[in-house]
């Protein structure tokens, strides 16, 4: 497959510089650390976020982390997108048989990136083994398919976000405001956001079927805010719903590319 | 293989750092021409002439904004994947190639790109690999290459997949004398031999005078001149020269039709219009000659007076 291919050819140069990839990895492992011990912190003051544990609350953390961790491996590269649009190396992509979108997520693919998700997989563990879950079939399938869900709401959005860098180069920010910034919301139960954020996160941006939503289900816990029942289980409609959206939206914009000069 | 039609392509510029006013640039109006199967044609314009704009609109990268193209039968933006598998292109500037891999293992990515068979793979590569030497730097990753080795990668590149019609922009901007006959002689073996269709962009008027048929012509944006080399001269170019070399040093001749430019020895520089034979008749009636030769008036020249001369 012509993915494995591009993705091997890349690991394989990153691993020439093999110090400088185990620093790397090492390095964004522990620093994704600090970042979950600020999560602990806030625990050190409240026993409780909202309606949520301790526990509750990584078990957001972790689902939501892997689900970001998958979506950057797979679309993180859309990072450097604005430069192929600065630069015109977007004309080199638009000659050959492939799609486009394929093409600039697979030109970079960042092994590194891996660190997060060994980050995300440990806190995971942590919380299920403290939490005491109802388990059974349809939650033992429900989590590797919010995670999955969750990963693909990431990529859709990244991908619909940055897709304004066709308009304007320098739209790059605001794209990141929208996917890193959806991270962090995500890793928080929403009931602790104030009233707006909450309407914006689970119906415009739905963020909050990244990790919220189908959590409550997991965790068998009523919904503290009292928003309709059947939300918990619409994860993958809403991971399908932006996906379509964000294809389509790439599909406009490629046709507004103006390329650059020369 | 390429129907083009009145096509125009107009951009909209905003201006202004706070009250941004909209102006529109045409950077291609209403250009028409049509390609025939196995033409090897020059694209010839000044910078922010237009080249880059048509030939972006012909290979499926940008839409344009009106008019009708098609390329080997097809829309090239709404039909850029099938389009893509038939063309080839390379852009100077632009690099296909992968950066840090060696330039085996970026020849082999595309050949998945583009899904070609692995025995006519390496049936086209073992070629290129004669014809372009390939072979001293095929193991070499890509960004240590010289300018000139990597322009051979690169036109492999647009090659491999065996396209009917190639895009060439500025194919041998930078190289030396040694490396851009080389590139040329390739282009026109690939045009005779396995009768590619190729347009080459440029600005290097050597490479239209040794490669191309056929030239058109782009100034703003407009189509100013499709035709032969030679017509071009014929229209454009004012006055050939006669030299002559006489059987002895004499006095500048006096001949209808033609002035004296220069006298060295007994070498003198006709300047003249019309049949060069007619000339030659009526200087023969004055001196005895030993030898002659005519000359052409130089394209550079000549792209310079039509450049100017709107």
């Amino acid at each position: 497959m012509l993915y494995g291919r591009l993705v091997l050819a890349r690991v394989r140069s990153q691993l020439q510089y093999r110090l400088s990839f185990a620093l790397d990895t090492v390095a964004m492992f522990l620093v994704s650390f600090l970042d979950f011990l600020a999560v602990l912190l806030i625990f050190h003051a409240t026993p409780r976020l909202g309606a949520f544990s301790v526990e509750e609350v990584a078990f957001l953390y972790a689902t939501s982390g892997l689900s970001f961790a998958i979506a950057e491996l797979v679309v993180g590269h859309l990072d450097g997108f604005p430069q192929l649009i600065r630069d015109g190396s977007f004309d080199v992509l638009l000659v050959r048989p492939r799609g486009t979108l394929f093409q600039v997520v697979s030109i970079d693919f960042q092994l590194r990136r891996l660190g997060l998700a060994v980050q995300a997989f440990v806190v995971l563990g942590w919380a299920i083994s403290r939490l005491d879950i109802p388990w059974d079939a349809g939650r033992v399938a429900a989590l590797p398919l919010m995670v999955a869900c969750g990963a693909a709401i990431f990529c859709g959005v990244w991908v619909l976000t940055i897709s304004v860098v066709f308009w304007a180069v320098e739209g790059r920010e605001a794209a990141n405001a929208f996917t890193y910034g959806g991270r962090q919301l995500t890793q928080y139960p929403i009931d602790v956001y104030g009233r707006w954020l909450r309407r914006l996160l689970a119906y415009v941006i739905p963020m909050a079927f990244v990790s919220y939503f189908p959590a409550l289900y997991v965790l068998d816990k009523p919904d503290p805010l009292g928003l309709p029942h059947w939300l918990r289980y619409a994860a993958p409609v809403a991971a399908v719903g932006i996906c379509v959206a964000s294809a389509l939206m790439w599909r406009f914009a490629v046709r507004h590319y103006r390329s650059a000069g020369g | 293989m390429i129907e083009v039609e009145k096509l125009s392509k107009r951009f909209v510029v905003r201006e202004g750092r706070f009250r941004r006013r909209r102006r529109t640039v045409d950077a291609v109006s209403e250009i028409s021409f049509g390609v025939e199967r196995g033409e090897l044609l020059g694209y010839l314009g000044p910078n922010g002439a237009g080249k880059s704009t048509t030939v972006k609109m012909l290979t499926g990268i940008l839409v344009p904004s009106s008019g009708r193209v098609r390329v080997a039968g097809l829309e090239p933006s709404r039909q850029r994947i099938q389009l893509a598998r038939r063309i080839g292109a390379m852009f100077g500037q632009r690099v296909q190639l992968w950066w840090d891999l060696p330039l085996a293992d970026s020849f082999e990515l595309l050949r998945h790109i583009y899904r070609v068979p692995a025995d006519r793979y390496r049936e086209s590569l073992d070629r290129f690999r004669e014809v372009l030497d390939l072979d001293p730097f095929l193991q070499t990753p890509v960004r240590q290459l010289s300018l000139g080795q990597r322009i051979r990668g690169e036109l492999t590149a647009a090659m491999l997949h065996g396209p009917e019609l190639l895009f060439l922009d500025e194919p041998t901007i930078g190289l030396d004398v040694v490396a851009k006959q080389r590139v040329r002689d390739f282009l026109v073996e690939l045009n005779r031999e396995r009768g590619v269709t190729i347009l080459l962009t440029t600005h290097d008027l050597g490479d239209i005078e040794r490669l191309c048929s056929r030239l058109l012509v782009i100034d703003h944006g407009r189509l100013i001149w499709d035709g032969g080399i030679d017509d071009l001269k014929e229209r454009y170019g004012e006055e050939r020269t006669l030299v002559v070399d006489l059987e002895e040093p004499s006095p500048p001749l006096e001949v209808e039709g033609a002035r004296v430019e220069r006298v060295d020895g007994p070498r003198q520089w006709l300047r003249f219009r019309g049949s060069a034979a007619e000339l030659t008749a009526r200087v023969a009636e004055h001196a005895r000659l030993v030898d002659l030769q005519v000359a052409e008036p130089d394209i550079e020249e000549i792209v310079r007076r039509i450049y100017s001369g709107r």
